[in-house]
């Protein structure tokens, strides 16, 4: 295990080192303390190493990640995991504004609460969030799956396209051209599955199920101002 | 606080401290370019003119002048005669507002901020958008007395809102963005609201980004746009209410890793008291 304290060396210096291991590395394990709230912690990463980062994180910790396994042992500030292509992320805490944008692979998870703009813009990303998200989540997700245990704020799905939306508690509003759907078997198989893999044990039969109504995909005149 | 949000704003920095309450006084802070000449003798001047005990303290560019609460008005007219030059920064019985241009390190050592205590304050790096790098264009903002205004983002409908104030008679002195929504809250309160109405209103009337913080004389509050882009973030201890931009401006207050740390929702008007 390889410990590094942002204390005494620098960012710049961290992921340098982090994005110098490849697929054969055999330093896999990487424990960071004293974020402090530092910005680009971990970002591009791209082997599949496990990075603990012990403290609160700031704006775009983790983002573009490829492979790498990413857990936040505090909260995350702006912008966390976003554009990842795969691996994995973790918040033990919660996370600020547009969470996971657009991620094209890869799981994150939000064990608190995620701001506004959770999985905005996301196109492929998988996103399970223990606890609620704020207004225009989702807004304009083309594909992949947002989860939510607790409840969505204002303009859920706004826009959206072919991502699916799972939320567990209430919906404080719909954006523009969302609307509930029906789930059917294969949704549950999706849920339950992606609740598994988030370390999430609620159950997948008291979610619904939200998505594109499919009107704004073709112009109409009706739709201008 | 305020050097770890340098690179967020680097080119201005302002504190507006709430401390020193003496009993039916009050106090008028005031900017110079030229201190040492406009500073010089003010004290004694004002004294013979408002007829009653003027304390001046000098910090660099500022001073603070301490008098009868019942001369405030008068003072502030005759230093007008007195001083031309002289920009009033705050007024109130407890508020100091201390702003320049600088690097924020740069600001702080020159006010000697640590050396600075009080019952609250706030603090504010710029980094300019919508108007001149100038003393004037630094934050925090005076919105009537001891209360005041600091805000991250950008106002669009500034212009529009400036001229419509102006016919109202209210008296706005530079081209920037946030100067009108101080000078809004201000002509709001005039009007009868309270300072948490006024907020409220501005939620209908400003249109743009804005995070804004205020001060009051016995705490602060906090409102955001109801798109909410520009950042905040909250820390609360038994000991402490603490507001930053982001986390990184909070992590050397004292207990934050067992703080509650949130941040706050958006068009929601939140206000913390002694």
């Amino acid at each position: 295990m390889q410990t590094y304290d942002l204390a005494n060396g620098s960012l710049r210096e961290l992921n340098a080192t982090l994005h110098a291991q490849n697929d054969t590395t055999n330093q896999t394990s990487w424990e960071i303390v004293n974020p402090r709230g530092a910005h680009a912690i971990a970002c591009g990463l791209d082997s599949p190493i496990e990075v603990a980062i012990h403290g609160s994180t700031g704006y775009y910790s983790a983002g573009m990640n490829q492979q790498a396994t990413v857990n936040i042992k505090g909260s995350a500030g702006p912008g966390v995991a976003e554009n990842m292509m795969s691996g994995k992320v973790v918040i033990d805490g919660d996370a600020s504004q547009y969470a996971g944008a657009t991620g094209n692979g890869g799981l994150l998870v939000i064990k608190g609460n995620a701001s506004s703009r959770c999985g905005i813009s996301m196109k492929g990303i998988n996103i399970v969030v223990h606890g609620n998200i704020g207004h225009m989540s989702a807004f304009m997700a083309q594909s992949g799956n947002l989860v939510v245990c607790g409840d969505a704020g204002d303009a859920l799905g706004d826009s959206c396209y072919e991502a699916s939306i799972f939320v567990r508690g209430s919906v404080k509003s719909l954006g523009a051209d969302c609307e509930e759907k029906e789930m059917r078997p294969e949704h549950m198989e999706i849920l339950r599955e992606l609740l598994l893999q988030g370390e999430c044990d609620a159950k997948p039969a008291e979610f619904k199920r939200f998505g594109s109504a499919r009107t704004l995909y073709n112009f109409n005149v009706d739709n201008a101002y | 606080m305020l050097i770890t949000m340098t690179d967020r704003g680097p080119d201005s920095a302002g504190i507006a401290i709430y401390n020193h309450v003496t009993d039916k006084k009050g106090k008028i802070t005031v900017q110079s370019d030229a201190p040492d000449t406009d500073f010089n003798s003010l004290e004694s001047e004002l004294e013979k003119q408002v007829k009653g005990d003027v304390n001046l303290r000098i910090q660099s560019t500022h001073a603070v002048l301490e008098l009868r609460a019942d001369q405030m008005n008068s003072a502030r007219t005759i230093l007008k005669q007195l001083r031309p030059n002289l920009r009033v920064m705050s007024t109130g019985e407890s508020l100091e507002i201390y702003k320049e241009v600088g690097l924020p390190k740069d600001v702080a050592a020159r006010f000697d901020i640590k050396k600075m205590s009080g019952s609250h304050g706030i603090g504010h790096t710029r980094m300019a958008t919508e108007s001149a790098v100038t003393t004037m264009g630094a934050h925090p903002f005076n919105t009537g007395s001891d209360q005041c205004l600091v805000h991250n983002g950008s106002l669009s409908n500034h212009n529009s809102l400036r001229r419509k104030l102006r016919r109202d008679g209210v008296h706005i002195q530079t081209e920037n963005d946030t100067e009108v929504g101080a000078a809004y809250l201000t002509w709001k309160m005039q009007n009868g609201s309270s300072l948490g109405e006024a907020l409220e209103s501005s939620l209908d009337d400003l249109d743009g980004f804005f995070t804004f913080v205020v001060g009051t004389k016995d705490g602060f509050g906090v409102v955001r746009d109801p798109i909410a882009c520009k950042p905040a973030v909250m820390a609360e201890t038994d000991h402490f209410v603490a507001f930053g931009s982001e986390y990184r401006a909070l992590v050397n207050l004292p207990g934050i890793e067992q703080a509650r740390v949130w941040e706050p929702e958006p068009a929601t008007v939140y206000f913390w008291k002694h």
